[in-house]
């Protein structure tokens, strides 16, 4: 598939420069490039989970290689992994299980959607899910014969009619891929709604006369204080300027367009002003499965400051920012350092870079990481599409999304790229 | 001596012709409680010698306590007005004035420091040579050789003690200002300088000497001359207000003794018993009780009339001053250095935020000591004061690493020492300085790595400050608007005018004592909750303020 291959390079070859900003853009992006990858895949007619699984594991691999330190690539690419294990297993019990899932769903049948297809294949999926879940109370209540049946746990929605599909071997490879490709694009989809989910609960958190501090420029955080504001909520908020990328700046200028009262601060200001503050509201580069958070530079630093004031100290994350990884030292392993030229001018010390006595070494290094890591026990509340939730609740969201089979991308007897 | 001159002319405290007379003006010798003004009614245009050209920018800028001399920066500029004279000297008052003040603006004009005409010691006719200097804040000055309670801006500082004029002198005072204005234009007009009697020789800078010298023809000077004369200038005190007396007799360092006939024309002045104090004095010496002791000497020698004159007084005084920045600063700054310097072993790894003068003294002895070390330098916007440091330290050839304030988490885990310094140490151990220390300190505190700040003595501080808020500094919100050196960032530079933007420039933040590990002082080492220790004890010694 040449064409796939090259959609693939491109992409490739835009990680490796970092062209992409933001995460909410990486993510989208993958997810339309493994889309197209598995349209065009060609799959045999036996085990045809396992030859997409693999074409969009080996195409997976290559972006990750391209750039580690963008998680949501990572992410995108085991969500799709799952979605692909998930439709095939729906399938495969919706082709044994249909009778009596159709049966059940006739109780339900007030709550059917005849006309919406794309639906079934995710109840189906959770219905396989509740049967292959480990047990737990309630597992054990769902497997009553009557009601619960068809479990409402689905993030996707509501059940619907499953005897429409059952199993038909002739169009079943037709239909796992066309099941795959819709879940991807209720991914993108989810991707691209994932701000306003998150703004619409900004009433719940923001109030009268409130004081709200952020750092850096988020679109998560811009948006959830504009909602905050359409609610006729007033309030005033700090913005730490983010040296040195300076995008405090940025996200000024649009609070300001959109009314909110705005002072811009410096970032060594942050522990000064932070008695005067009641709630940090940060966006996040990535979540961690253990509740931390991979952020802007100087996030842990206002961290500890809200921590120290007993402020509340929320992150806004999308679902895709959510990474299966635990993160072993993260300031290293899961940073980028970027141009020293931001913080120093080159020709001023230039002529200062005598290197060494003798020793070879320069004496002058200068250091600019791009993240910074915020450990879990500084964030009080994460707010994500999904609702709001504990750092320690996170990793309970990753069962949901991703599959254990998934974590480690790289084959296991390959070598890592 | 300019034979124009009259030299008997000037005997009234409150009438003094300076400079060139008309030569039919003679004027009797009134007491000083009669009304100057019949002098005026019949003077004629008196004559005003004009200023020097920067004379203006001084006086127009009524704020004397700009100087960067720390230890007299926080305090008032003002001091006591209780000086006692003599009685016998008080007569040929002539000298001091307008005169003294012109010329003693003149000479401090470029030093743009806040100007005191203070009484010469020299009695006798107006128009010596021995224009006094008016100097600044401290020490007050006096009369005509005779005693001089040095002491009293000390313990006087914390309450100071204005001039209070005289109905008679400030009668004076409007009709100075009436003839100012009805006379004729400019040049070479002798100013009647009522306001500016003997008596008012302690005022400081501002309000009266502005009235007497400023040129009548000169226009633009004119509304500014109206917004001052609604700032009268304070009287001084006056001897016979007993209360004001008996609070300042209890501050002062040196007692005297009340003469026991006084004169009662003088009652408003006090008056000692002469020469007997001295060798009492002497012994003191070394009590050195509220005064530094190169003070102190300087005010024994006025008192015994070792240094008499005007300029030889103000060039003690100001060595005095000299010596106590020695003692003070620089010799506060080796000690704090050679304790310091036993902290750093080889293969540190030390932390510095901005730009410190004793830290970098601090690393400099460290690196000529041979030790094996590295510096973090940790900077910020807007003053990006690192940069300044790192320049230096790597030239000597110190390995550093440069980095923003954003980045100290990732920085910390590496980092064995910080070193910070101070611009003031509050009485609760908060560490008052530039902002962003108390940043370093938090993250510091976190990775449990020691925070030394190295902070002179004479900046602790008897106030305490829970947080930066209540009391601090803003600086130019420009600053945060532009961001200088990266042109390619259009963020807000010309959003300066937008409602609902504001930018905040905060100088200064206050450091929690409980991340602080050790202050660094020439006291020693101590932890901070021996700040207020230090402040009782020691500070009571050389109390500036």
């Amino acid at each position: 598939m040449p064409d796939v291959q090259s959609l693939v390079n491109e992409f490739i070859l835009k990680l490796k420069k970092r062209k992409i900003e933001g995460s909410q853009a990486n993510a989208r992006q993958t997810a339309v490039l493994l889309r197209s990858v598995i349209s065009q895949q060609r799959i045999p007619y036996t085990s045809q989970a396992a030859a997409l699984i693999d074409a969009v594991r080996a195409v997976g691999q290559q972006l990750t290689a391209a750039n580690p330190i963008e998680l949501a690539v990572g992410n995108i690419v085991r969500r799709v992994l799952h979605i692909i294990r998930e439709e095939d297993l729906s399938l495969t019990t919706g082709a044994i299980e249909g009778l009596n899932v159709s049966s059940v769903s006739d109780d339900d049948s007030d709550t059917d959607k005849d006309d919406n297809p794309g639906l079934s294949a995710a109840a189906l999926a959770a219905a396989a899910r509740s049967t292959l879940r480990p047990p737990s109370l309630q597992t054990l209540l769902e497997d009553l014969p009557d009601s619960s049946a068809i479990p409402h746990t689905s993030s996707s929605g509501d059940n619907s009619d499953g005897k429409s599909k059952s199993a038909d071997k002739s169009t079943k490879s037709r239909k796992l891929k066309h099941d795959v490709i819709e879940a991807v694009n209720e991914l993108i989809q989810d991707i691209d709604t994932c701000h306003d989910q998150i703004a619409e609960q900004a009433v719940e958190h923001i109030h009268h006369n409130e004081v709200i501090l952020t750092l850096g420029s988020s679109k998560t955080v811009l948006e959830f204080l504009c909602a905050a504001k359409e609610k006729k909520r007033s309030f005033r908020v700090f913005v730490a300027e983010g040296a040195p990328r300076y995008q405090g700046h940025l996200l000024a200028k649009e609070l300001v367009a959109r009314g909110l009262q705005t002072t811009l601060i410096t970032d060594s200001a942050v522990f000064a002003m932070i008695s005067r503050v009641n709630m940090v509201i940060v966006g996040a580069h990535a979540v961690m499965a253990n509740g931390g958070v991979i952020a802007p530079v100087g996030l842990n630093m206002v961290a500890l400051a809200a921590q120290r004031h007993a402020v509340p100290f929320v992150v806004l994350a999308g679902c895709h920012k959510l990474c299966p990884l635990y993160p072993h030292n993260p300031e290293v392993l899961l940073n980028e350092l970027r141009s020293p030229s931001e913080l120093l001018d080159f020709g001023e010390f230039s002529d200062c870079m005598d290197f060494g006595y003798g020793t070879g070494t320069p004496l002058l290094h200068v250091v600019n990481p791009t993240f910074d890591y915020v450990p879990p026990k500084l964030v009080s509340l994460f707010i994500t599409d999904i609702g709001g939730h504990n750092p320690s609740y996170m990793y309970r969201l990753i069962a949901d999304y991703y599959s254990a089979d998934d974590l480690v991308l790289q084959k296991k007897a390959a070598s890592v790229n | 001596m300019d034979p124009r001159r009259n030299p008997r002319s000037v005997i009234d405290p409150k009438v003094r012709h300076v400079g060139f007379l008309p030569p039919d003006r003679s004027l009797s010798t009134p007491s000083p409680d009669s009304h100057p003004s019949d002098d005026d009614d019949a003077a004629l245009s008196p004559v005003i010698i004009p200023p020097p050209r920067h004379h203006s920018d001084n006086l127009s800028s009524p704020s004397s306590a700009s100087h960067p001399v720390p230890p007299l920066a926080h305090h008032s500029p003002r001091y006591s007005e209780f000086s006692p004279r003599s009685p016998a000297a008080s007569s040929p008052l002539s000298v001091v004035g307008s005169r003294l003040a012109a010329d003693g603006e003149k000479e401090t004009g470029g030093a743009g420091g806040s100007v005191r005409v203070l009484a010469s010691s020299v009695p006798l006719s107006a128009l010596t040579t021995a224009s006094v200097v008016g100097v600044s804040r401290g020490i007050t000055e006096t009369v005509k050789g005779c005693v001089v309670e040095v002491q009293n801006e000390q313990p006087a500082i914390l309450k100071p003690v204005k001039a209070k004029t005289t109905k008679a002198e400030r009668r004076a005072l409007q009709e100075a200002q009436r003839a100012a204005k009805a006379a004729a234009k400019v040049d070479a007009t002798v100013d009647s300088n009522q306001s500016k009697s003997a008596k008012l020789s302690q005022q400081k800078n501002d309000p009266s000497s502005v009235i007497s010298l400023d040129k009548k023809g000169h226009s633009s000077d004119r509304p500014p001359e109206k917004e001052r004369k609604k700032d009268a200038p304070h009287p001084r005190m006056q001897y016979d207000d007993t209360s004001r007396v008996e609070k300042a007799k209890r501050k002062a360092v040196v007692k005297q003794t009340e003469v026991r006939n006084r004169v009662e024309l003088f009652r408003h002045l006090p008056q000692y018993e002469r020469g007997s104090q001295l060798p009492d004095l002497e012994t003191k010496f070394f009590h050195l009780d509220p005064l530094h002791p190169a003070v102190y000497k300087v005010g024994l020698q006025y008192l015994s009339g070792d240094i008499c004159g005007g300029n030889a007084r103000c060039i003690a005084m100001l060595k005095a001053f000299q010596e106590f920045i020695g003692e003070k600063i620089m010799m506060a700054d080796k000690v704090i250095v050679n304790h310091a310097v036993t902290k750093i072993r080889d293969g540190d790894v030390l932390l510095t935020y901005g730009s410190s003068s004793v830290v970098e003294m601090l690393i400099l002895h460290a690196h000529e000591l041979r030790k094996k070390f590295r510096v973090v330098m940790v900077d910020s916007r807007p003053k990006l004061e690192g940069q300044h440091l790192l320049r230096r330290l790597v030239r000597e050839g110190i390995s550093c690493t440069y980095t923003n304030i954003n980045a100290i988490s990732y920085i910390m885990h590496e980092v064995t020492r910080v070193f910070l310094g101070a611009s003031a140490v509050l009485s609760n151990g908060t560490v008052y300085s530039r902002v962003g220390t108390a940043c370093v300190a938090m993250v510091a505190h976190a990775f449990r790595v020691p925070v030394l700040v190295c902070c002179e003595a004479y900046k602790f501080h008897e106030r305490v400050q829970l947080d930066s808020i209540c009391c601090n500094e803003l600086g130019d919100p420009d600053m945060i608007s532009t961001i200088p050196d990266r042109k390619e960032i259009d963020g807000l530079n010309n959003w300066s005018n937008v409602d609902n933007l504001q930018f905040l420039n905060l100088i200064y933040d206050a450091t929690p004592c409980d991340y602080v590990s050790m202050i660094i002082t020439d006291y020693g080492m101590v932890p901070p909750t021996s700040v207020p220790v230090i402040v009782r004890e020691y500070r009571g010694e050389h109390m500036w303020g």
